[in-house]
């Protein structure tokens, strides 16, 4: 890869870093701060991959941005749609002590780049990924060779975490729940009532209101056609009674025949 | 970048960059019209139906007309939309989708205009993980699109989308390992090169069957399609978006179809490689013979996704994701600890074959007999875990025990308190509506 073409990704990909950051920190809703972020997320990710190292630009974007940003704007949006932070300091002193750690990781950033630069013994990106004949090869062999203990006990912590947050979480049952299954041969019992769904409020050309029972077949009415809590104010059923003599005088009359 | 194998990829000239991507553009357009009018055709077929038949021979062109019409289309943009959002998410979901096919292979290498190049984009040494890594960009446009509408449902299939995509990716992710081991790469070309003798769909066919299974929950296809159930969400994230917007998820839906379809291809069924009877042909896998073979197999899984949607009813969502948890990531790790060790057992101990099944063979049984035994114990552990419990909630209800007051255990009854009863008689006595509105509701039958 030529220098001009990783200078000229960096212009672009660092430009919108820095923008991105700005943005996270000035944007004053929550979710817009989490885009900002994903965005210096994806962006670093571009950068690594010009900077020789594939294999981590990838596994920032489907770990960082694809997992752990997407569970953030999860919460997010489950907390509260529209919730904007108040500007309102909680602790006392934040925005000084804020100030004062933020020029400390400047000074040292600054000290570790600055050595980084400065120290000749560098042998290239190349020559780094062909060490063990390519990136992914070479990092393979860095974590389970000389990192293995540090990489073991990372995998292990964050184990642990997971299983702590699930512990934690997690509520005893005192019955086990009834599967779909059950509720449905639970439906079919003896004295379970009617299994299936209840006929609905009788529609008529005068009334067709939730409170009109249906007639059945027999021309008697079907109180089940009512809901419950207009069922149990009797007294503000209505029944049009025109239509069930007719249809009681109906069926009487076929009955005769 | 480096290694022998992408010696061919970054020396194309220029204009040969551009000219792939934007065949690539073109086609993956032509596909979803074509699939999309395929669809209905197919579905209309299973439902006894005719389908689409009037625009262009044998209608193949509805979808394109729909498109045109769909785009001019009033848009509408609900007042309580983050408008930022709501116009970025869109365009991130169709970008994400366009983005992943960067990496498929489509046929081997072959002369255009007198420059020897590869029928692919582009390929680095983590082609599979940026395929996936774009995925999970991709799942931003829908969950964006979700909340920045300002509405309930939309709102509600984004994060089920979140849910559903996070817990299907890993499932997915985790079939990949496999092949990874099996191919020693995570390039494109190079597994598609290290299936020559035999598809990875065959030695490997619990990763196949995970993959397929976790495409269609990613992809957001029925019957997985919970982020837009009809039934309980309206339309679910893009409840809210019109015109060309809709369109453009419409898009991103049908070219997620293809990507992973084309990924398992690439992945399992060797690619652009010729299928066996065919492969007897000597020419089969040179010149551009491969783009059909691999169009062919594209359009099998694409066929795969409709029948699917045609056949089966929607999974509920608990069931759902309790099938991605406690199904598919188990059954994803134990087989990647099976092919590992058998892989570790034919390299470093140069097992045969033969050895291999046998060794198999006996660590089977002696984990039969392991988990009989373990299973009968904690039965034992269960029942008189359960016979306590029983003797607790049978036991009289002591409303102080411990020195407390606590409520009844299940099972226990609340003894009588003259107090709930006088309690209840208040309520029902003021609430009653029995003397306001009897001669009202008397009246108007008969009127």
């Amino acid at each position: 890869m030529s220098i001009d073409g990783e200078l000229v990704v960096f212009i672009i990909c660092g430009g919108f870093t820095v923008v991105g950051a700005l943005g996270m920190v000035l944007s004053r809703k929550a979710v817009h701060s989490a885009l900002f972020i994903a965005m210096v997320m994806i962006n670093l990710a571009i950068l690594y991959v010009a900077n020789s190292a594939p294999f981590l630009g990838m596994v920032q974007i489907i770990v960082y941005t694809g997992a752990v940003m997407m569970l953030f704007l999860f919460v997010l949006m489950v907390v509260g749609v529209d919730s904007s932070d108040s500007l309102i300091e909680t602790i006392r002193g934040q925005r000084l002590f804020g100030i004062l750690f933020g020029v400390a990781l400047a000074v040292l950033l600054a000290g570790g780049i600055g050595t980084a630069l400065t120290d000749k013994g560098d042998v290239g990106l190349d020559a780094a990924n062909q060490e063990f004949g390519g990136n992914v090869e070479g990092i393979a062999n860095l974590i389970f060779s000389d990192f293995l203990f540090a990489f073991q006990a990372t995998a292990a912590l964050l184990i642990t975490a997971g299983l702590g947050a699930v512990i934690l979480t997690h509520r005893e049952a005192w019955k086990p729940k009834a599967t779909q299954k059950e509720l449905s041969v639970g439906r079919f019992m003896v004295g379970a009532g009617h299994p299936g769904n209840k006929p609905n409020p009788g529609v008529y050309a005068r009334h067709n209101a939730v409170n009109t029972p249906a007639i059945l077949p027999d021309g008697s009415l079907s109180l089940e056609s009512v809901p419950e809590p207009v069922r149990s104010r009797d007294d503000s059923l209505i029944i049009d009674h025109r239509v069930v003599s007719t249809v009681v005088e109906l069926v009487e009359g076929e009955d005769q025949n | 970048m480096s290694g022998s194998q992408f010696g061919f990829f970054g020396t194309d000239p220029w204009w040969m960059v551009i000219l792939k991507a934007v065949v690539i553009f073109g086609m993956l357009v032509v596909i979803t019209l074509f699939t999309i009018w395929w669809e209905r055709r197919v579905v209309s077929r299973m439902q006894n139906r005719i389908g689409p038949n009037r625009v262009g021979p044998a209608g193949l062109l509805q979808s394109l007309m729909d498109g045109f019409k769909l785009a001019f289309k009033e848009e509408i943009i609900p007042k309580s939309a983050h408008v930022a959002v709501y116009w970025i998410a869109p365009v991130i979901s169709a970008t994400a989708a366009f983005l992943a096919f960067a990496v498929i292979p489509f046929g081997p290498i072959v002369s255009i205009f007198g420059v020897e190049t590869p029928l692919q984009l582009t390929d680095f040494p983590v082609s599979v993980l940026y395929v996936l890594g774009i995925a999970s960009i991709g799942v931003y446009g829908l969950v964006l699109a979700g909340w920045s509408s300002g509405s309930t449902y939309p709102l509600l299939g984004g994060l089920r989308s979140t849910a559903q995509v996070i817990s299907y990716e890993i499932a997915m992710g985790l079939s990949f390992v496999a092949v990874f081991l099996f191919a020693g790469s995570m390039s494109t070309s190079e597994i598609i090169a290290q299936q020559e003798p035999i598809w990875f769909a065959v030695i490997l066919l619990p990763s196949f069957l995970i993959y397929v299974t976790s495409m269609v929950g990613e992809t957001n296809r029925a019957p997985f399609d919970l982020p837009e159930a009809e039934g309980e969400l309206v339309g679910g994230f893009h409840t809210e978006y019109s015109s060309l917007k809709f369109a453009m998820f419409f898009l991103a839906e049908y070219i997620n179809m293809v990507t992973v379809s084309a990924l398992a291809t690439t992945l399992f069924l060797g690619g652009w490689l010729a299928p066996w009877p065919l492969s007897l042909w000597d020419s089969a896998n040179t010149g551009w013979w491969p783009v059909l073979w691999w169009l062919l197999k594209v359009q099998l899984f694409i066929f795969m996704f409709i029948w699917l949607r045609a056949t089966l009813p929607r999974l509920r969502y608990d069931q759902f994701m309790k099938f991605g948890w406690k199904v598919l990531i188990p059954a994803s790790l134990g087989w990647i600890f099976i092919v590992a060790i058998a892989r570790v057992f034919r390299n470093d101990f140069s097992f045969t074959n033969q050895q291999l099944l046998l060794t198999g063979a006996a660590a089977i049984a002696v984990l039969l007999i392991g988990s009989w035994l373990l299973q009968i114990r904690s039965d034992r552990k269960q029942q008189s875990l359960e016979d306590e419990r029983e003797v607790e909630t049978n036991a009289p209800f002591d409303p102080m025990a411990g020195g407390h007051p606590v409520p009844p255990m299940p099972g226990q009854i609340f003894p009588y308190s003259p107090r709930r009863v006088l309690a209840k008689q208040s309520v029902a006595g003021g609430v009653s509506p029995s003397d306001k509105d009897t001669n009202a509701i008397e009246e108007i039958p008969n009127a």
